[in-house]
C-alpha cells in the first residue's frame, strides 16, 4: 500500500477496493492558497480521466481529475470549512474523496514515489 | 523562429526573481504574480501595513504642447481644464460609441499633462493620442522610469522617512520630490482602495530604492495577484475585463468621472452616445456581486435571473480575503441592478444563489487631507 500519482499531479492510495485521491503537496504548492474546493455526490459513479473536484485558489480555478473508475463513496466534508487542509496536509487531511474502485489495476501505470519525484524535478528545470 | 515578440522585463526584474517570484508572462512582461509569502497573505499585509508593488509595465506618458489640457479634452471626457496644477484624475479614452479604449490617470502640471495608461493598451494608446492630438502636443513616453506603488495603511508612514511632506499630499495629488536624493514623481493614488503612493523613478534609481523601502519593517513586496483581489475587493475596474469597447461609461458605472460641465458640452468621442445615455439610461449596468457560499464564480460566469434565464456575465470574480467569501462584479439589466436583487450564478453548470450588492467590498480609505 503505497501512494501512486498522476502526470496532472493527483495521488491516489488504495486500500482493498477503496481508493482515496487528493492532490499532491507539489500541486498545492503551485496552486497556492486554496480558497474553495468543489467535491463530488457521494453516490456518483465516476470514470477514469473525468472531473472529480474543482480546487479553487485566490487567483483560479483548477480541475482534479479521477485516476480510478468507480463509485463515489465518501466526500471530506472537512474541506467545506477549512479548505487549506490542501495546503497544509495534502495528502492527508487534504484528501478529496473516496472511490470503490472498479478495477484495481488501473492505478497500474501511475508513478510510485519515487518515480514522482523525479517527474516534478524535471518540470522544475 | 518563433514570431512571439520577446517577453519584456522591467528594471526591477532580476530583483523580483531573486526575492523568490513566480513570475508570469502579462501583457507582454515577464511580472512577479506572488511571492514566497502567496496572494492571500501579501493581500492581507497591504490592508494592515505597506505593499511594495512594481507596476512599471504601465505607460508613463507625458504630454506637452500649448494647451495639453484642452487639447486632450477631445479624446477624453475627464475635465482636465478644471484640475490646477498637481491634481489629477481618473479618465477613459472613449470611442465613437462611446465605449472604453482605456483608462488612464491624467496628472495636470505646470508646463504639461502626466498620463499613465495600462501595460496592454499602451501602443495603441500612444498612437491614438499622438494622431489626435497632432499639432496641439507631443506625446513622449517616460521609457527611463520606473513605476512602483507602495500601498496601505503604513504607506504614509514609511515614504515620509524620505520626505516628510507626502504625509500632508491628499489624495489624487502630484508632486516632483526628492526622495533619498533622488528626483521622484509622488502621487497620492493607487489601485488597491488603501492609502498610499505611486512614485515615478529615475531607471537608474530604481533597484536600490525599491530594495530601500523593501528594508522598511513595514513593507513587504506584492505580485499581481493581490494586486488583482485588492481592487476587486476596492470595486475598481481592470481594463479588458470590466471595461472595453463595448461598455459606456455609463453602463460602467463611471459617469462619477465626468463633470457637469464635461456632460453638458460634450466634445469627446461619443459624447452623443454618453448624453443620450444619461437621459435614457444605458441597457446593463456594472454591479457588484456577492455569491452565497463559498464557491467563487470567475469572470465569464453567466449571470441567470431565478427562472434560470441569462441575463449577463461576470467580468471580475474570485475570493476576498478580507471578507473570507467570494465577490464579483458584472453586468447587468438595469432591471436588476438594484442592491438587494436576487440573481443566479451559473457556476459548472449548477445555479448559485447571489445578490447584486453595493461596491466597494471593502470600505476605501483614501487620505482627503
Amino acid at each position: 500500500m503505497s501512494y501512486r500519482f498522476t502526470e496532472d499531479h493527483e495521488w491516489v492510495l488504495l486500500e482493498g477496493d477503496v481508493a482515496t485521491i487528493g492532490i499532491s503537496d507539489y500541486a498545492q504548492g503551485q496552486l497556492g492558497d486554496v480558497v474553495y474546493v468543489e467535491v463530488p455526490e457521494v453516490g456518483s459513479d465516476i470514470a477514469k480521466g473525468d472531473e472529480l473536484a474543482v480546487v479553487e485558489s485566490v487567483k483560479a480555478a483548477s480541475e482534479v481529475y479521477s485516476p480510478v473508475s468507480g463509485e463515489i463513496i465518501e466526500v471530506n466534508e472537512d474541506l467545506e470549512g477549512a479548505p487549506t487542509l490542501v495546503n497544509e496536509a495534502a495528502l492527508e487531511g487534504g484528501w478529496f474523496a473516496k472511490v470503490k474502485v472498479t478495477d484495481s489495476t488501473e492505478i497500474d501505470d501511475l508513478m510510485d514515489e519515487e518515480a514522482y519525484k523525479s517527474f516534478i524535478e524535471g518540470l522544475d528545470e | 523562429m518563433s514570431e512571439v515578440p520577446a517577453t519584456k522585463k522591467t528594471i526591477l526584474h532580476d530583483l523580483h526573481v531573486e526575492l523568490g517570484a513566480k513570475m508570469v508572462p502579462f501583457a507582454g512582461y515577464d511580472m512577479p504574480v506572488q511571492y514566497p509569502a502567496g496572494i492571500l497573505k501579501e493581500h492581507l499585509h497591504t490592508r494592515s501595513s505597506a505593499g511594495l508593488f512594481d507596476v512599471s509595465h504601465m505607460g508613463q506618458l507625458v504630454i506637452s504642447g500649448d494647451d495639453p489640457a484642452t487639447a486632450i479634452e477631445k479624446l477624453i471626457p475627464g475635465d482636465i481644464q478644471a484640475l490646477a496644477p498637481g491634481e489629477m484624475r481618473y479618465s477613459f479614452l472613449t470611442n465613437k460609441d462611446g465605449g472604453i479604449l482605456d483608462d488612464l490617470i491624467v496628472t495636470r502640471r505646470e508646463k504639461d499633462l502626466f498620463v499613465v495608461v495600462n501595460a496592454a493598451c499602451k501602443e495603441h494608446d500612444i498612437a491614438l493620442l499622438e494622431k489626435g492630438l497632432t499639432g496641439k502636443a507631443e506625446v513622449r513616453e517616460l521609457k527611463d522610469r520606473t513605476l512602483v506603488a507602495l500601498q496601505g495603511p503604513k504607506a504614509a508612514t514609511v515614504l515620509s522617512r524620505y520626505a516628510d511632506e507626502v504625509k500632508e499630499m491628499p489624495f489624487m495629488t502630484f508632486r516632483e520630490i526628492s526622495l533619498d536624493g533622488i528626483p521622484c514623481f509622488v502621487t497620492r493614488s493607487g489601485y488597491t482602495g488603501e492609502d498610499g503612493y505611486e512614485i515615478s523613478i529615475p531607471n537608474e534609481h530604481a533597484v536600490s530604492f525599491y530594495r530601500k523601502l523593501l528594508a522598511e519593517d513595514e513593507v513587504a513586496p506584492i505580485g499581481l495577484g493581490a494586486r488583482d483581489s485588492l481592487r476587486l475587493e476596492a470595486g475598481l475596474c481592470l481594463y479588458g475585463h470590466d471595461l472595453n469597447e463595448q461598455t459606456t461609461p455609463n453602463s460602467a458605472g463611471l459617469l462619477w468621472a465626468i463633470s457637469k460641465r464635461r456632460r453638458e458640452e460634450g466634445g469627446f468621442p461619443g459624447s452623443d452616445v454618453v448624453q443620450a445615455q444619461i437621459a435614457s439610461k444605458p441597457a446593463m449596468k456594472r454591479v457588484g456581486i456577492l455569491p452565497e457560499g463559498r464557491a467563487p464564480a470567475r469572470e465569464h460566469t453567466e449571470i441567470a435571473d431565478e427562472a434560470g434565464n441569462v441575463i449577463g456575465e461576470v467580468t471580475s470574480g474570485g475570493y476576498s480575503p478580507c471578507l473570507e467569501a467570494p465577490i464579483a462584479m458584472g453586468y447587468v439589466p438595469l432591471a436588476f441592478s438594484a442592491v438587494g436583487t436576487k440573481i443566479s450564478l451559473l457556476v459548472r453548470g449548477k445555479a448559485r444563489v447571489a445578490t447584486v450588492a453595493k461596491m466597494p467590498f471593502v470600505e476605501q480609505r483614501y487620505y482627503r487631507g
